[in-house]
Order: structure tokens, then C-alpha cells, then sequence
């Protein structure tokens, strides 16, 4: 590799050839809403588990885009699927069910 | 009735009945005996397999509560009342219970008295062995009257024989009319029939008739009253004096024999299994699996009567007929896993279905089960709850140990500041042990209150007014009832979040815990288990307020109308505090559909898979209910329907911008 003076850390390195397309159509076949997300972060702002940990579906999926399946699983380990996110969102995205299927098809279980 | 039998069966001198056919059998009695033989061995296996499936506690409880005074009495008034008579389809719709009850009451008058007529007149052949399982059904066919001695006994009989052919015919016509224009009967929709459906419902249609054929044909000399004997003279006047008999009972033999080789694989098997889940129903016995135990009798229970159909508050499209408890019942029964799960997961769990369901299906419980089957070992981690609610921690520790906690994930978050500032907000609701008294009051809002704060504004206005001492549990934010992991499935999840909050609760020594959402209300009640605290919902606690004098209200002449929400209502059976209540404050205008048959707002988080634009359909629809009586106003006692209906009303296309959409407590907040 050129050495540009300068590197990735590790665990902001996104590899787009690790993207599992199989999975992803699973996903959207389960939960069409994947597809609609803005990202505006609206059902982040207003998570109850995320006043204590850092839970986020926006994150989770902009991690699932960006091949990093496990941080996915991570940002939605703790929801509590209590639905106050379904509730903001703008794009009238089926937060839960969305929740439930990124842990589905992508838990390695 | 036992005295009056034994007057009857003071024998005459002569035998009133000649039992023509010494065999006591007869050929055509074949496809009959087959068929019923059939049926008799599958439900026989079927009732051992199920009650072996039940675990033994369960069983034991079962048998226990057979020999119960206080649930015989129960189980003899389900079984005449939901079997034989559908008072439940009565009270709802008339001529469909007159149909309903006519072919069942009916049809089990004619077996019983039949019966009765051999034990009185030919005695011997109620052995088995020498043809008690078709003689009492052919009964005429082997019998002829003995001329110049029947006495008012015998003709009693026939009377009362012909007078239920006559009562179940008319509820088999009713049946046959209400396949073409169901709606006559108060029917929208009706269940499409499989094909054992077809095949046992068009012989359940035939037997009848056939009998009424069979026995004119005989009626002669076997005997029988107006219907029959009139009949019989119809005959000879359009066949003259013979009448070749035995084809129509070949006829009706082979009706019955299809209809109880069909019965298993059909619809109709919920004749005889109603009867054993209206049993381990009023035991109390809870399905704890989708398709095996309780839950297969409760399965073959189902009548797919179609009134679920209608209830249905998705079925304002059509294209969300198939999603109806009838069908997934069905699929149930066919194993068919991927239309089991696409079903149990778009369903609203409104309980509406099970609520006006004749023989207390509870589907809505059988679709959490299979939710669970599915979805209940899908990875989570809660080891952060007990750091999350304050009754369990000392305060020191919370920030250092949140902070480890964030320590491992936090790095994708970014930004320290905004780590510490959210561990400061755990540490805020102030419900530290023992801080309040046993008569204090403890408010718990929960997620969805706080989506909506004009509710604990106004919640806190009231309680101000009355002059309410409380307790905040969770005035800047708490973890979730526990509810909405439950409806998913995820039930060892729920227990974790349950724990968390109970601790919670029983840590703040209150003994009045008052909640604004019916979804943690109905969870708080029935699987929190708190010991000497009373849980209540704010409409019967405000009810209590005005009822005790301490919070004063004037009444208006506003027209109220008020929804009742699924968990709250149906859920919950809290219909009356809440009106009675707004009683005080307004005029209370009526909604089409009320108490157990109000519509759900579509806000529910029942439903996994149902999207926004079903959703706002059924808002619509349920906006529609609620405006039949022309309300000024539109109060509900639910943090999601108040966001629903608040929505539904800006989006609509009706002229009902001015009507406005209010929570309970605002209602009484000046």
C-alpha cells in the first residue's frame, strides 16, 4: 500500500467488499422500510435505552451500508423495543419490526 | 326430570312399537356406522394426545377444577349457553344466533330425544352390540307402529321429533341464504371454505332434508306428526300407494357418513372440542405453546364462524382479510409455518377478536405464543437496567459505573461531554427507598407519555388541584413497562425489564401507583405482582379525585365522545371510570361502536409488520366510529391514540377541523 503519511484506525475503516448483499435483500425482504431511512436521527434522539447506553438504529443502519455487521447488533443490543421511535419518525419507517429483523438476519446465533 | 321419565316409561299393555327387523340392522346403515366410527376413533387418540401434550401441573389443575362446585356451575352454563344456545351470537345479532342455535340446538334435541324413544320403546337395542350406534339415529326405519295403540306418549314424541326437524330446517335455510347475501344476517364477511369445509358443509346441508325425506317416506307406518305425516300424504298423492323407502335412507345414511368422515379435516370439528376447551378454559389453563396442549383444543375449537372477520379493525381493506384470526387458526391447523408467522406478526392485538369471539378463542394470545416461537431467543443485553433505575443503586456508584459501562461501546458515540451529561440524567428521578410514605401516590408516565407531554402536564395539574401529594418516578425518563417486548414475543426479555422496574416501584414505598398509558397499566397489573400497592389507571383515579369531593368540576354542555382504548378496555375492562367521570364535565355522545366492539385507533404497538399507510386507514376508519354521534370533542385515555387521532383528524378529508382531540386528564385540568 502507498504510504500517504497518514492511516485508517481500525474501527472506522469501512470495507465495502465485506457488504453481504444476500443479507441485505433478506433484510429488505423482511422490512421494506430499510430502504427509506434519512438518517435524521430522530428515533436515536428519543430512545429510552438511550439514555443509558448508546443505542441507536440510525446507526445501526448506516452500519449494516457500511459492512459492519457486529456494531450493528451492538447499537440495538439494549432496545427495548418499547416504540417511541416509530412514533418521530418522519418517514413513517416501521421502527420495530426494522429492529427485529437487522437482529435476525445479521445475529450470528 | 328424572320422575317424569319414570311416569313415561310405565309400559302399556301392548308394545306400541313393533321392532320390524328382527337384526336390527340393515345394509344401508354402512357408510353411517363408518363414518361415525371414524370420527368416534380420531377425537378418542386426538383427546389423549392432547391432554399428554398438557404439562402435568396443568393436567392435574384440569381435573381439580372438574370437581370445583363453583366451575361445574360455570362449565354447565358455557356449554348450554356457548354450544347449544350462542347466547354470546344472540345478544349481537339475532337471526345469526337463531341460525347458529337452531342447527345446534336443534340438531342436539333430535339425538337426545331419539335416543329417549328407543330407551322408552325398544330398550335392547341401546346395547352397542346389538346396534346402538346407528339404531337410535334410523330409529323409524326399523320400527312400525303398532296401529290402535299409540298413546299421547308416543305422539308426544313424534311431536316433538318433527317440531326440531322443522326448527333445525329453518336454521339449515337461514345457512344456505346467508352463503349468497350474508349480509341480511349482519354479516360483511364471511369465511372462505377449505375444501373438507365444502365437502362436510354441503352434506350438513343434505342431512337434513334427507331426513325429513327419509322419515315421510316412512312416515306411514313408523309413524310421526304434522311435518312428517303431511308430507308422507304428499307422497302418495304424487306416487300412489307404494313407496320404495329404502333409497332415501341409503341416501341420508351416506349423507351423514360424509359428513362425519369430513368432520375431522373441516371446520365442524369444533362440535365436540368446543366442549373440551370450554373445560380447560374456565380451569384457567394458559396456552404456553401456538399449536400443542391447550392450544390445540383451542384450534379445533374454532367454528370459523367468520364473526372475527368483521371485528377485525384491519379488515377496512380487503386485502387484510386473510390476516383474520379464522385464518390463522386455519393455518395453525395445517402447520403452515410461513402464513402462520406473516399472520401472527401484522395483527394489532386489539383483542377484539377475542372479545366477541363466540366461544372465547383467544387468538391474540395464540398469535404472542408464536411471536415468542420466533422471536424470544434473539439476542439482547440488559445488563445495563439495574444501573438505569434508582431504587436498586447507591448514588455514588451510578456515574462511575455507567461510565464503564458506555467505556466499551461509547467510542462509536463520539463525544465525552455528551456521555457524561446523559449519565447525570440517570442519576435524576429523585424515588430514593423509603422517601414516601405509604399513603403517597406514585406517578409513572412511560415511554410513550413522554412523547406526549401536554398528558403529564396536565396529569400534574390535576394532581395539584386535587391537592394530591405524589411522587415523579420518572420525570426525566425511565425504562420501558416491558409491555411492548411481550406483544413481540420476547418474554425473557420483558421478565429482565419487569425485574428492573419493580424494583423501582417496591423501592419507593408508595401505595398508590397511578399510570397514564393503558399499556404499562395492564402489564403493572398482571405481571408485576406488586404486593400492597395499589395500581390504577389516571381515569379511575381521577374518577375517585371528583368522586371523593377533592377535585371540583363543572359541567358543561360540550359533546364529548370518548374512545375506549384496546389495552385499557378490552384489555383491562375499564369502561365505566372513565365515563363516569367525563359524565361529570360534558354531555357524552355515543360512538357507532363501543365498550368491547370500539375500533382500535391503529396506533397499536401490537403489530410488527403493519405500515404507515395501513395504519392510517384504520385511523381513519376508527375516526369515522367515533364521530358518529357529531362530538365537539374526542377524548381517549392513551398516549398513542391521543397521537393518532390528533394526526387522523389534521389529515382528514371530512369537514372536522374544529373537533378537537383531547386527553382524559386536559378534560379536567383548568
Amino acid at each position: 500500500m502507498v504510504d500517504f503519511g497518514f492511516g485508517l484506525v481500525p474501527s472506522s475503516r469501512i470495507n465495502l467488499d465485506l457488504f453481504d448483499r444476500e443479507k441485505y435483500e433478506k433484510l429488505v425482504a423482511m422490512e421494506p422500510d430499510a430502504k427509506i431511512c434519512m438518517a435524521c436521527g430522530s428515533c436515536t434522539a428519543v430512545c429510552t435505552a438511550g439514555q443509558f447506553t448508546p443505542t441507536s438504529l440510525r446507526e445501526a443502519i448506516e452500519d449494516v451500508f457500511n459492512a459492519k455487521d457486529d456494531k450493528a447488533l451492538e447499537a440495538l443490543k439494549a432496545c427495548q423495543l418499547c416504540g417511541k421511535c416509530s412514533m418521530v419518525c418522519p418517514r413513517g419507517i416501521n421502527t420495530r419490526h426494522l429492529i427485529l429483523s437487522i437482529t435476525k438476519v445479521y445475529s450470528k446465533k | 326430570m328424572t320422575p317424569l321419565l319414570y311416569l313415561l316409561a310405565i309400559q302399556a299393555a301392548d308394545p306400541e312399537v313393533i321392532d320390524r327387523i328382527p337384526s336390527g340392522y340393515s345394509h344401508f346403515v354402512i357408510p353411517f356406522t363408518v363414518g361415525i366410527t371414524f370420527m368416534l376413533c380420531w377425537i378418542g387418540v386426538g383427546c389423549v394426545r392432547l391432554l399428554a401434550a398438557i404439562p402435568k401441573a396443568d393436567r392435574i389443575k384440569f381435573w381439580k377444577s372438574l370437581l370445583i362446585p363453583k366451575t361445574i356451575v360455570k362449565n354447565l352454563r358455557d356449554l348450554f349457553g356457548d354450544c347449544l344456545f350462542h347466547v354470546k351470537i344472540w345478544m349481537r345479532k339475532p337471526l345469526l344466533g337463531y341460525m347458529h342455535s337452531a342447527i345446534a340446538f336443534g340438531w342436539f334435541m333430535l339425538i337426545v330425544l331419539g335416543h329417549i324413544e328407543v330407551a322408552l320403546f325398544v330398550p335392547a337395542r341401546l346395547n352397542v352390540t346389538r346396534g346402538g350406534l346407528f339404531y337410535p339415529i334410523f330409529y323409524r326405519y326399523f320400527v312400525w307402529v303398532n296401529p290402535g295403540h299409540t298413546t299421547l306418549r308416543g305422539s308426544f314424541f313424534f311431536f316433538l321429533m318433527d317440531f326440531f326437524l322443522l326448527y333445525v330446517l329453518s336454521g339449515i335455510a337461514l345457512a344456505v341464504f346467508k352463503r349468497f347475501r350474508s349480509i341480511v344476517l349482519g354479516m360483511r364477511h364471511t369465511t372462505k371454505p377449505s375444501l373438507a369445509d365444502r365437502i362436510a358443509l354441503y352434506s350438513l346441508w343434505l342431512i337434513f332434508p334427507l331426513r325429513l325425506l327419509a322419515e315421510s317416506f316412512t312416515a306411514d307406518l313408523s309413524g310421526g306428526s304434522f311435518l312428517t305425516v303431511g308430507v308422507n300424504h304428499f307422497w302418495h298423492f304424487l306416487f300412489g300407494d307404494k313407496l320404495w323407502f329404502t333409497p332415501c335412507w341409503w341416501a341420508y345414511s351416506i349423507c351423514l357418513g360424509l359428513f362425519f368422515a369430513a368432520m375431522p379435516f373441516s371446520r365442524y370439528m369444533h362440535i365436540l372440542t368446543e366442549v373440551l376447551w370450554i373445560l380447560l378454559r374456565n380451569a384457567g389453563i394458559q396456552p404456553n405453546h401456538p399449536r400443542k396442549g391447550v392450544a390445540e383444543a383451542e384450534i379445533y375449537a374454532c367454528s370459523s364462524c367468520g364473526l372475527c372477520l368483521d371485528a377485525c379493525p384491519m379488515n377496512v381493506q380487503k386485502k387484510n382479510l386473510k390476516y383474520s384470526s379464522v385464518y390463522f387458526i386455519r393455518f395453525l391447523r395445517r402447520h403452515n409455518e410461513k402464513k402462520i408467522n406473516a399472520i401472527a406478526d401484522k395483527c394489532l392485538m386489539c383483542d377484539k377478536c377475542h372479545a366477541l369471539c363466540p366461544v372465547g378463542v383467544d387468538a391474540p394470545a395464540l398469535r404472542r405464543a408464536q411471536r415468542a416461537t420466533v422471536n424470544d431467543t434473539l439476542p439482547y443485553d440488559y445488563s445495563y437496567l439495574p444501573l438505569a433505575v434508582p431504587g436498586s443503586i447507591l448514588a455514588g456508584e451510578t456515574t462511575a459505573t455507567l461510565g464503564t459501562l458506555r467505556g466499551g461501546t461509547g467510542a462509536s458515540l463520539g463525544d465525552a461531554s455528551g456521555g457524561a451529561e446523559r449519565s447525570e440524567a440517570v442519576e435524576r428521578p429523585k424515588v430514593l427507598p423509603g422517601t414516601v410514605s405509604n399513603n403517597k401516590v406514585l406517578y409513572f408516565a412511560g415511554c410513550m407519555t413522554h412523547l406526549t407531554p401536554r398528558i403529564i402536564k396536565s396529569v400534574e395539574k390535576v394532581f395539584k388541584e386535587a391537592g394530591v401529594e405524589y411522587e415523579f418516578a420518572d420525570r426525566d425518563g425511565g425504562i420501558c413497562c416491558g409491555r411492548p417486548l411481550m406483544l413481540a414475543g420476547k418474554a425473557e426479555a420483558a421478565s429482565k425489564v419487569i425485574e428492573a422496574n419493580k424494583k423501582l416501584i417496591e423501592g419507593s414505598g408508595c401505595g398508590t401507583l397511578v399510570l397514564s398509558c393503558p399499556i404499562c397499566y395492564k402489564i403493572f397489573k398482571e405481571e408485576y405482582h406488586l404486593e400492597g400497592i395499589k395500581v390504577v389507571h389516571y381515569t379511575q383515579f381521577i374518577n375517585e379525585l371528583i368522586a371523593s369531593g377533592k377535585l371540583k368540576v363543572e359541567k358543561s354542555e360540550k359533546k364529548i365522545v370518548y374512545h375506549d382504548p384496546c389495552e385499557l378496555g378490552r384489555g383491562c375492562g375499564v369502561y365505566f371510570e372513565p365515563r363516569a367521570a367525563l359524565d361529570q364535565v360534558g354531555t357524552l355522545v355515543k360512538a357507532a361502536k363501543e365498550y368491547d366492539e370500539s375500533v382500535c385507533c391503529g396506533g397499536s404497538l401490537g403489530s410488527l409488520t403493519l405500515d404507515t399507510r395501513d395504519r392510517a386507514k384504520i385511523s381513519e376508519s376508527s375516526l369515522e366510529n367515533l364521530l358518529a354521534g357529531d362530538p365537539e370533542t374526542i377524548v381517549t385515555a392513551c398516549p398513542l391514540c391521543l397521537k393518532t387521532f390528533s394526526e387522523a383528524v389534521s389529515n382528514s378529508r371530512l369537514p372536522i377541523k374544529n373537533v378537537a382531540v383531547k386527553d382524559f386528564a386536559e378534560v379536567f385540568c383548568r
